[in-house]
């Protein structure tokens, strides 16, 4: 890892200072929002042919730090220089012409336009007062051969797969001369092979001298390619240490936090209920294969693993909306076809998603009309809804689920993310779901919400639901979770000894595969 | 998880019965003030009189028999622009099938239309997933040229008076029976809308057609039936122009697709989709046929008639667009 890098880089750190000009230096940065503090006295410097890991856990403040960085929010204190000059950005404009890039985890580019075009997007050359589509398809093809990855510019993005379309926003980025990429979780959406490449381009930019902060959860990753790694924890800097002289297991506590330990539930793993729910080698156009799972009621089986490793669409084919490809589902030891989310939900799954605003809510529509819609069919009378019903449905559901609300019939876009959450949990919930899954159920919920959602779903479990909660937050899976397995590659790769990992960060160590 | 600092209360839950939201209702007041409007300065023309009354109610129901179907439609976040040209094919094959076959086999065949041309415009939306604007769009042309051609052009005499009164000439008591269709339009309409469950998963579809699936919704089985529903309205409307015309022809209800849109606007129906009232298409058609009146009484000809009309159309939705 840090052999490839300039002598000068390895000896930057430390007390003495660098004998190169950072190519950005951040310092005492402070940032908050509504009197909430995100990020207090951060600094945070990148050396020219620098691949810089930036890590923390949810809410550490490193999205924080790098839309200051480009440009996106202003920060209340501190400075800001590039290759020595202080500058104060803005506009996104701004931070682009200093020379900033963002290879965006969410691809900013338009599928219906050819490679070459994305490149040149609002920038494209021009003769005569037209656009010079040949000028623009060789400049493009010229800046592929820069990078050695052969990307045929004239085709439309639509045709091609994920790594082209990351290679195009490099592309982009170089383009507009950016000095310093950063990139947020590049590998997520990429095979193996794919992330190979870019490890091998990110070791080409950095000979030119172009810096990368590299966001990204997996720690061989990190090894593998990142000079030095700053750890951000509750918006303040942890540290910042060369990648050699941190080992993973410190690199983890400095993430999560010091070993805490998280009671797990009272009755672990005591069940041996009867089992619900179970998939014999599935496999999905999601990409899934040889999924083998058993649930049991009165079970909360936890799913761990990295982001892109398949726990998602895992639960969208239990739910009926991926296609499944191969394999079984089994219900109560029958095999059943389940092909749309209405059909799971005769066979009494139930899926709390993982995007509240698009999947879960219909904001414009009333508390009332969200609470109600998948129980229209217990609050008819004759053919009509009764809303008598409704109405005491509604008021039993805002008093067992705790929503604070003061007007059913406003908007749910009006509450908070807490509330919204506890909506579409009591949405489903209160079907009585033999089997329940759900999909980070407390993203975005305050502390308060979360233990109160952990403790309703423990309590549904204990009256004999069968669950599956999957969550990127360890201690959220510690607590709830009678049995924890591991996702890996799109398929359940073993059981996590449920009974060896009592703290966040003993499980984080078993989902990144590393030694402590 | 019940939180002992906070308990909603009765009051809580049931207060805000009525309250008044300025999207929703502007067509409501937007009403009124034109009807006052033209009782001032239409009061020698005599605006302010039962037969203004039934002549405005009349000439807005066949629209609104239109405009109903419309509603869903546009509640589910689609568009149906093929809804004049059904009419017109629904007039002239149920005019054929009249003097052919009879009375009933005509009426039966009339709704057919309408259930044909539904059936294969819900099914290349909800099923082969093409826009349905595109969908709509070209069976525009194909219903019409289908009524065209089959007719030679030529009008469809209907000499069974049975139906001619039943289907928009007759009156009962005083009342046009037209107005008896659009009523029943209306009502069962705003029922279904309001009161059933499907009025909810269609509203629910509109909004959030993901959120909808994921609630257990067959969503692309309510975009077929809204389609389905649609034209169905369309082909009655058809056959209230033929009864009330005592003949089936091609033009029948040509360019009513704009007016019944029209109407739903206007009524408050987002045209995102979402939200809708049948009620409030009722009086946006009653708006739009009250200010043509007013103009026609008021010595206005048809090209400004026409002017007049849109500008109050845009008038009213950006008014309806202010907080």
């Amino acid at each position: 890892m840090s052999s490839s890098v300039e002598g000068g880089v390895g000896r930057a750190v430390g007390s003495a200072p660098p004998p190169v000009t950072p190519a950005v230096r951040m310092t005492g940065i402070c940032k908050s929002f509504n009197t909430v503090s995100v990020l207090d006295d951060v600094d945070f410097e990148v050396l020219p042919g620098e691949v810089h890991a930036l890590a923390g856990g949810n809410g550490a403040g490193k999205s924080t730090l790098m839309k200051i960085l480009q440009g996106v929010y202003g920060k209340d204190a501190g400075s800001i220089e590039i290759d020595g000059t202080p500058v104060n950005f803005a506009s996104i404009h701004d931070a682009k012409a200093a020379g900033i890039g963002m290879v965006f985890q969410e691809f900013s580019l338009v599928s219906t336009l050819t490679v070459a075009q994305n490149v040149f997007l609002n920038a494209e050359p021009r003769r005569g007062g037209l656009i010079d589509d040949k000028q623009m398809i060789d400049r493009a093809t010229a800046l592929f051969e820069r990078m050695q990855t052969p990307v045929p510019a004239d085709l439309p993005l639509s045709s091609m797969s994920t790594a082209y379309w990351q290679l195009t926003e490099i592309a982009k980025a170089l383009n507009e001369d950016a000095r310093v990429l950063i990139m947020d979780e590049p590998t997520a959406s990429l095979a193996r092979h794919e992330a190979k490449a870019l490890f091998e381009l990110i070791g080409r930019l950095k000979q030119e001298g172009i810096s990368i902060i590299y966001i990204s959860h997996r720690m061989e990753e990190v090894y593998e390619i990142a000079d030095r790694i700053t750890i951000l924890r509750n918006g303040k800097r942890l540290l910042t240490k060369p990648l050699a002289s941190i080992s993973a297991a410190q690199i983890v506590e400095g993430i999560v936090g010091k070993a805490v330990e998280v009671a797990g539930p009272a009755i672990a793993a005591s069940g041996d209920g009867e089992i619900i729910l179970q998939t014999q080698a599935l496999s999905t156009v999601g990409g899934l294969h040889e999924v083998d799972l058993t649930l049991r009621a009165g079970q909360v089986v936890g799913l761990a693993g990295l982001m892109g490793s398949g726990r998602s669409e895992l639960a969208r084919a239990l739910y009926g909306i991926d296609k499944i490809t191969g394999g079984t589902v089994l219900v109560d030891g029958k095999p059943v076809s389940i092909t749309s989310p209405a059909q799971a939900l005769e066979h009494g799954i139930c899926l709390i998603p993982e995007d509240r605003r698009q999947q879960g809510l219909i904001l414009d529509h009333s508390v009332t009309a969200n609470l109600a819609l998948p129980h229209l069919d217990d609050v008819l009378s004759g053919p009509f809804v009764d809303d008598k019903a409704v109405t005491s449905l509604v008021r039993r559901l805002i008093e067992t689920f705790g929503i604070k609300v003061a007007d059913p019939s406003a908007p749910t876009k009006l509450l908070s993310g807490g509330n919204q959450q506890k909506i579409v949990i009591a949405k489903w919930i209160s079907r009585q779901p033999r089997v329940l899954i759900m999909d980070e159920p407390t993203a975005g919920v305050d502390i308060g919400t979360k233990a109160e959602i952990i403790a309703t779903v423990r309590s549904f479990a204990e009256k004999g639901m069968a669950v599956l909660v999957i969550s990127s937050e360890y201690s959220e899976l510690l607590a709830m979770s009678d049995r924890l397995l591991l996702m890996r590659d799109f398929t359940i790769a073993r059981e996590i000894d449920r009974s060896a990992v009592s703290d966040e960060k003993s499980l984080e160590l078993e989902v990144q595969g590393v030694a402590a | 998880m019940t939180d002992s600092s906070f308990r909603p209360t009765a009051d809580a839950v049931h207060k805000k019965k009525f309250s008044f939201d300025w999207r929703r209702d502007i067509i409501y007041v937007g009403f009124v003030a034109v009807v006052v409007v033209f009782a001032i300065i239409l009061r020698d023309q005599g605006f302010v009189s039962t037969t203004s009354l039934m002549n405005i109610l009349r000439q807005t129901a066949i629209v609104t028999v239109i405009a109903v179907g419309m509603t869903y439609v546009i509640a589910a976040a689609e568009i149906d622009l093929s809804v004049g040209s059904v009419a017109g094919l629904a007039s002239v094959v149920t005019a054929m099938t009249i003097s052919t076959f009879g009375l009933v086999p005509g009426i039966i065949a009339g709704l057919l239309v309408g259930a044909a041309v539904g059936a294969i415009n819900g099914a290349l939306v909800a099923f082969v997933k093409i826009p349905s604007f595109l969908v709509t769009l070209a069976m525009m042309g194909i219903a019409f040229g289908i009524a065209q051609w089959t007719t030679a052009s030529a009008p469809q005499p209907i000499l069974d008076m049975t139906f001619n009164n039943a289907f928009g000439g007759g009156n009962i008591g005083p009342i046009p029976v037209l107005i008896f269709w659009m009523l029943i339009a209306v009502v069962i309409g705003s029922v279904v809308l309001k009161k059933m469950r499907f009025g909810r998963q269609v509203l629910a579809t509109g909004a959030n057609k993901v959120a909808a699936e994921y609630s257990g919704i067959a969503t692309r089985w309510i975009q077929f039936r809204v389609m389905l529903i649609c034209s169905i309205g369309a082909a009655l409307a058809g056959m209230l122009y033929a009864g009330r015309l005592q003949s089936g022809r091609f033009q029948w209800g040509q360019g009513d697709e704009m007016n019944a849109i029209a109407a739903v606007i206007l009524g408050g129906t987002a045209l995102s989709g979402g939200r809708g009232s049948v009620v409030g298409t009722f009086f946006g058609a009653l708006l739009m046929a009250t200010i043509n009146y007013g103009l026609i009484l008021g010595g206005l000809d048809t090209s400004q008639q026409q002017i007049i009309r849109g500008l109050i159309i845009v008038l009213a939705v950006a008014l309806a667009r202010q907080k």
